[in-house]
């Protein structure tokens, strides 16, 4: 397929434009969002969070019996919630470290929730119980009214983002003085990571849960080489997130028997790659070259008496 | 006639594009009793790691009695600053002592009663005997300083390195600690310590290593502890000293090290 | 009880212990979610050396699944390095684009062979009594009791072997490095066996049952234990509880095994976590971290 029948796609096929569509949006929120996880050391909370929606959407469907995503957002947000306060409480009650922490609520309670869907399937095997779609995402299955939902939801998430700016920078740069100041650090905090799980839960369908976490580090990762200002680096990050989509679904539906969401992931990949390389004053090639200029220098400064 | 236990030539370090030492060089004589002295960033931890081939120079190299530290390990013990370390790590006082004596051990070989015994001497020696199957995490500041204390001590070494052992100790402790200092340099062992109480420098030790990136002055305390090095190494604006002596330092000044000078 | 049943708990109380022992120092080098990454990682050299030696069943495929493993702690790492990122998301950068790789190969090149990514990630503890080995023509036992207990004789005798070296590396690794311990190199063999314990544990039980059993119970024993070879004996015990008790669960419920042990590791820990004696969240006497 050429390039000029892949953009002409981009707008007037349904399928194509859809999931591009969808993975923009994915990308722009979790990109944002993602940039103060990341900057907040709790890189890997995504991942946690990611596995650990899975038993609230599986408790959320047995008890409303619904398939509507409102609800599995409901069941993700409240199992989101706590498992990032089961983290919080083992690290601050006990000697275990944040690492364990988080690995041991990630496992848990994607086992539970798998132990919860056989159950309530009667099937001992997971996979015809849908899980993959859980797990990998299905982008080609959105619909028009699923974007539709995840614009709404984004938009009310970079929203309140906005709207909480200055308390929030404030938060990441540096919680007690916040609390110094007088801010509600808890409530702010459990505010933001709210907003992160949202990002999380627009995000499953399309990428699923075992690359989500790609989406929240990747894009703030890239951008932060790029800038040293938090304003620019979540509009970067945004921006490199929603790139990254709209050239995942491009490639991924211009060439057959490849997922969609696994497309992504290497594109934002790509991306951080570049940053990482040849972002202007932290890029490793510049720094490479400089050291070598000083270590020139320092030798021959070395070499007068 | 002394022979140099310690030294260090012309050593450059860096990180990323920052020089931390720069052009150092350090001697200290066997039997020496040393501080390494300077403000907050000044280097003297990566001066200590770099003796012990744990960080890699640019340029320049340290030497223990003339060798390479790889050729003279056993030589030399180090007290690592306590804050270095998981002190949650489920261990008993007595073991952490005992790993004093890995190095002597070698690979594979596993500790046995001769270890146990030398690591309860090395306990009886800083007091601590009373400890010895305690979890590390449940001891204060200054026992666990004298715990790691002991493992150096039963490393039986000849040269010392020590970082800032007196950090977070209460001043009973620290005079023991200094007692057993004293007693090393007296059987002829050299210790080089990084000392943050310049009022205590005179006092305690007899040679002083004044650092801020690069060396200021090396040698022994009457004659190079001066207020001109002072200022050298900590920046004009916070030293006051009195007229007579370094030993005078007036309390302004230890309020004012307590603040990041660089 | 059948000998379905009895071999299906031999193996997950075989892979249980394997991904304990090593767990544990894991937990106490802050480790853990190194655990994460390599469990999935591993895929990607199981595709590889599938490529290259056309079979399911080579011994190549855990030589590729070690390297690979190994490739994602040294790429961690260089990240971490360059002082670009910080450690924990270094590992959120390579993990994902390893198994993205490796997912795209599976679905693009190996869609037609049985190298079902679900199954990785889940696991068919509920089969492997299907896949027995025979020897001169008579039966032997199912392969899956070979395979982890080949990985738990693996990892008893590294860590029986250096263990010294070991607690001393992670107690305090500067200390290591002067004595001439040579902690990185004991790093890398470490992180070499993680790989190949992930390996052979996820073809029973799944990467994310892996990282279960890794890290839910040494994190239990953890809170019970004040010396390192009590640590290493409660990991396994409460490993082999979990793994025994998750059985049955998923017995009573007709639900996923994998995700029962889990459950029960799950439900252990919280037990230790609330009532393990002076550490317990209801026992501990010292007033709580603020
Ligand atoms: N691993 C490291 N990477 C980068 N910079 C470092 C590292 N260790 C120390 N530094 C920097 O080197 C300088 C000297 O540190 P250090 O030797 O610890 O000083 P001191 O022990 O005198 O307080 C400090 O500015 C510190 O920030
Ligand atoms: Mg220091």
């Amino acid at each position: 397929m050429d390039i000029g029948q892949l953009f002409h796609n981009l707008f007037f096929d349904y399928t194509l434009r859809t999931v591009a569509l969808g993975a923009a949006l994915l990308g722009v929120v979790s990109g944002a969002l993602g940039a103060f996880a990341v900057l907040r050391r709790q890189s890997l909370l995504g991942d946690a969070i990611s596995h650990a929606a899975l038993p609230g959407i599986v408790i959320a469907f047995l008890l409303t019996r619904s398939r509507e995503p409102v609800v599995f957002l409901l069941g993700a947000l409240a199992a989101g919630w706590a498992a990032t306060l089961s983290i919080a409480a083992i690290t601050r009650t006990t000697r275990i470290k944040d690492d364990s922490a988080l690995g041991l609520v990630l496992s848990i309670f994607f086992g539970f929730g798998l132990m919860l869907l056989t159950f309530a399937q009667k099937l001992s095997d997971a996979r015809q119980a849908g899980l993959d779609k859980f797990l990998f995402g299905q982008a080609a299955t959105l619909l028009q009214s699923d974007v539709v939902a995840m614009a709404a939801v984004g938009a009310l998430a970079l929203g309140t983002t906005l709207l909480f700016w200055k308390e929030f920078k404030l938060l990441t740069f540096d919680a007690d003085y916040a609390a110094s100041l007088g801010y509600p650090v808890r409530t702010l905090d459990v505010l933001l990571t709210t907003l992160l799980v949202v990002a999380i839960v627009i995000g499953l369908q399309t990428v699923g849960v075992v690359l989500m976490s790609a989406m929240l580090v990747a894009p703030a990762a890239a951008a932060r080489q790029w800038t040293n200002r938090l304003e620019t680096m979540v509009g970067l990050s945004g921006l490199f997130g929603a790139l990254a989509g709209v050239s995942g679904a491009l490639i991924s539906s211009a060439m057959e028997k490849t997922p969609t969401g696994p497309v992504i992931v290497l594109c934002i990949s790509a991306l951080v790659l570049v940053s990482l390389l040849f972002a202007p004053a932290r890029g490793i090639v510049w720094r490479w070259l400089r050291n070598l200029r000083n270590r020139r220098r320092v030798r021959t400064a070395h070499l007068r008496p | 006639m002394t022979t140099t236990a310690v030294e260090v030539r012309d050593l450059t370090v860096a990180y990323k594009d920052k020089p931390v030492l720069w052009s150092v060089d350090m001697q200290a004589p066997s039997g020496a009793l040393m501080a390494i002295v300077g403000p907050n960033g000044a280097g003297k931890t990566t001066l200590i790691k770099a003796i012990l081939g744990l960080v890699r120079p640019l340029a320049g190299q340290a030497l223990i009695y003339g060798k390479p530290y790889s050729k003279q390990r056993h030589l030399v013990a180090y007290v690592p600053q306590r804050s270095s370390v998981d002190w949650d790590f489920p261990t008993s006082v007595l073991d952490v002592v005992m790993m004093g004596r890995y190095g002597a051990l070698g690979w594979l070989k596993r500790p046995g009663s001769a270890e146990r015994r030398a690591a309860l001497d090395a306990l009886d020696k800083v007091g601590m005997v009373d400890f010895a199957e305690r979890q590390i995490g449940q001891l204060s500041g200054g026992q666990q300083q004298r715990v790691f204390l002991a493992r150096a001590l039963v490393q039986n070494a000849e040269v010392y390195l020590m970082d800032e052992p007196f950090q977070g100790v209460d001043a009973t402790t620290e005079r023991a600690i200094v007692r057993l200092l004293q007693e090393l340099r007296s059987q002829g062992k050299t210790v080089l310590v990084v000392h943050h109480d310049l009022q205590t420098v005179p006092e305690y030790f007899d040679w002083v290593m004044m650092l801020n990136v690069r060396r200021i002055a090396c040698g022994p305390v009457s004659e190079v502890f001066t207020e001109q090095s002072l200022r050298a190494t900590y920046g004009g604006k916070i030293a006051f000293l009195n007229g007579d002596g370094v030993g005078e330092i007036q309390d302004g000044y230890r309020t004012a090290l307590s603040q990041p000078v660089l | 009880m059948s000998l379905a049943h009895i071999e299906i708990q031999m193996i997950a109380a075989l892979v249980a212990t394997a991904c304990a022992l090593p767990g544990v120092f894991l937990v106490l080098r802050r480790m853990a979610m190194m655990s994460d990454a390599i469990s999935h990682t591993v895929l990607l050299g199981i595709v590889l050396a599938f490529f290259l030696t056309k079979s399911l069943t080579s011994p190549l495929l855990i030589v590729g699944a070690a390297l690979t493993g190994v490739l994602t702690v040294s790429l961690v790492e260089l990240l971490t390095r360059t002082q670009l990122v910080r450690e924990d998301a270094a590992i959120g950068l390579v993990f994902p684009a390893l198994f993205s790789i490796a997912i795209l190969l599976i679905t693009r090149f190996a869609g037609n062979v049985h190298l079902d990514v679900d199954a990785v990630l889940l696991g068919e503890l509920a089969f492997a009594p299907f896949n027995r080995i025979q020897i001169f023509g008579v039966d032997a036992g199912p392969a899956g009791l070979y395979v982890s207990g080949g990985i738990l004789v693996l990892n008893v005798l590294f860590i029986a072997i250096f263990y010294k070296e070991l607690k001393l590396a992670t107690f305090d690794p500067a200390l290591a490095a002067a004595l001439g311990f040579a902690p990185g190199v004991l790093h890398y063999a470490f992180m070499t066996l993680v790989s190949v314990t992930a390996v052979g544990a996820f073809d029973a039980v799944g990467s994310v049952l892996v990282v279960a059993f890794m890290i839910a119970p040494p994190a239990a024993a953890y809170l019970l234990a004040d010396r390192l070879s009590h640590m290493l004996i409660y990991a396994a015990a409460i490993g082999v509880l979990s793994a025994v008790s998750g059985y049955w669960l998923a017995y009573a419920l007709d639900a996923s095994i994998a995700g029962s042990m889990a459950t029960m590791a799950g439900a252990i820990f919280l037990a230790c976590y609330l009532f393990a004696p002076t550490r317990g969240v209801m026992t501990q006497r010292r007033p709580v971290k603020t």
